[in-house]
């Protein structure tokens, strides 16, 4: 039942001074149109790469560490499950139907459309004031005090505060800024470090990782780290309210901070 | 929510219209430098010729990497496939001492080489890595000719465009552009590791192609053609990968 200026001052992130100026009643802009459309283009684009990009992997649910790997080299580990492909040997007496084809075609489409939107992205986070704004912890949040608050919080599946409705807290910034420039980046370049021509122009890319199939393998990880985020920021969604953070994220609406106490 | 101004209508009028001239305009200048790939219709044409025309902008003369005699990997991987046909083991039984490789096409002296005539011109090796789209790879040292002295021999009209290659199994064919058929590391390889190429690895005659992936490397090579269309080849996809679902560029 707290008001926005009654919030304890340690656990609370001051809300963005627009919104506080509101009636309680209004319906005001949550995210910016820009970080809607980018938002769901990336959802949308990274479904499409999650799902082809395991149709692949189950051509060679193998790993290697170094420069190469096949079926005569010792894996570095592999998973459990049936492949696509009767080279492979995995225990299973069948083969699964071959999908790369199109998984290929559609993961490269799918990290074009991701990667563009992802520079758009961080291109007007830059210049509109959003990551300093709503991204980069705030001065506030640079106390080990907030920070054991704020864990301590997500630990008890504390709903959020209403001003943590308004903006985001230090957690969410951390692994937001996490996402954003180390995974996405790695994922990146680990995808670039397997191409053949694009490693004959900047040997680098793959160098640096220690080879092709160490690539591969930091390819994989990334990917589980993103998906592992990503259910995470479900998980959050739901606690936080389904609908009204839904509707923050579509129509850019979201009730006054005064009405999330009652959802 | 703001009604919709007439200012706002204008620009976004303006920048539509300006959008699609860029388009129109990217596409003819794409055309004309060859950034285009054969497979650039359908669903998938949009993201497959951004790779290729960036992939082709980026690495024109990139050399594949090459590595040192001790990262070659041992055993030799030879990937699985079917029994060969009987023209092939009827050539295989006589030593290959019959193997043809034809060039024909856009070419001033079509020609017919035996393995004989193709190790007697001057001979290249490499060791490169041969990577699958399925996830696997290997390093081994290819010996060979260069693909670029063997059209020089035969002379390539100045208007060619692709050379389509042909293995003896039926509908295993492929094509590559010139900037990937004049590259020095695009050998025809008749060797691997200091010895013959062996059969599994696609012996007697292999293309071989290291900027890209181990499915253009196509096997038992016995005809080339030159052209400056791929209309007329197959569905006019430019190869055999396309007409299974696969991309025609493997550079990725």
């Amino acid at each position: 039942m707290a008001s926005l200026e009654s919030m304890p001052e340690p656990l609370g992130v001051s809300p963005p001074s627009s919104a506080a100026s509101l009636p309680a009643t209004a319906a005001t802009s949550r995210h910016s149109a820009l970080v809607r459309v980018t938002h769901w283009i990336s959802t949308l684009c990274f479904f499409a790469l999650l799902v082809s990009g395991v149709e692949i992997l189950i051509s060679h649910p193998r790993f290697y560490w170094g420069e190469t790997g096949n079926v005569l080299t010792t894996p570095l580990f592999k998973l459990p499950i049936p492949a696509s492909r009767n080279l492979v040997p995995t225990g299973y007496g069948y083969v699964l139907p071959d999908q790369n084809g199109w998984s290929r075609y559609l993961h490269f489409q799918a990290a074009w459309l991701v990667v563009l939107t992802g520079l758009l992205y961080i291109l007007s986070a830059f210049f509109s004031g959003h990551l300093r704004k709503n991204l980069l912890p705030r001065k506030a949040h640079l106390s080990w005090r907030v920070f054991a608050a704020a864990i301590a919080d997500h630990l008890r599946f504390k709903r959020p505060s209403a001003a943590e409705a308004w903006s985001y807290n230090v957690l969410q910034r951390l692994a937001y800024l996490f996402v954003i420039f180390v995974l996405f980046p790695l994922i990146i370049w680990t995808g670039l470090a397997m191409s053949p021509a694009f490693v004959s122009a900047v040997p680098a890319t793959v160098t640096l990782l220690g080879g092709q199939q160490s690539a591969r393998t930091i390819h994989f990880f990334v990917t589980i780290a993103l998906v592992l985020f990503l259910l995470v920021h479900i998980v959050m969604i739901f606690l936080a309210g389904f609908a009204s953070r839904m509707r923050a994220m579509i129509t850019g609406r979201a009730a006054a901070p005064a009405d999330l106490e009652h959802p | 929510m703001n009604p919709l101004s007439r200012r706002r209508l204008i620009t976004s009028g303006l920048a539509a219209a300006a959008g699609v001239a860029g388009l129109g305009v990217a596409a003819r200048l794409a055309q004309k430098y060859g950034l285009v790939p054969p497979d650039h219709r359908g669903l998938y044409g949009l993201g497959e010729t951004l790779t290729y025309a960036s992939q082709r902008l980026l690495t024109r003369h990139s050399l594949a990497r090459e590595f040192s005699r001790s990262q070659i990997s041992k055993p030799p991987l030879a990937n699985e496939m079917a029994p060969p046909n009987a023209a092939f083991k009827r050539l295989q039984a006589g030593g290959f001492a019959d193997w043809r490789l034809s060039v024909n096409g856009m070419v001033e002296r079509p020609a017919s080489f035996s393995l004989a005539q193709l190790q007697s011109y001057p001979s290249r090796s490499q060791i490169t890595q041969l990577a699958c789209e399925e996830g696997w790879s290997y390093i081994a040292e290819w010996i060979g000719v260069p693909l670029s002295h063997v059209l020089g021999v035969v002379g390539v009209h100045p208007q060619a465009r692709y050379v389509v290659y042909y293995s003896i199994e039926p509908d295993w064919w492929e094509s590559i552009d010139m900037a990937d058929a004049l590259h020095p590391q695009t050998f025809l390889a008749y060797g691997m590791n200091g010895g013959e190429l062996p059969v599994g690895n696609g012996g007697p005659l292999r293309l071989r192609l290291p900027r890209q992936l181990g499915y253009k490397s196509v096997k038992f090579i016995t005809q080339l053609t030159v052209t400056d269309s791929l209309k007329g080849f197959g569905k006019g996809l430019g190869s055999a990968s396309p007409e299974a679902g696969y991309a025609w560029y493997a550079g990725i």
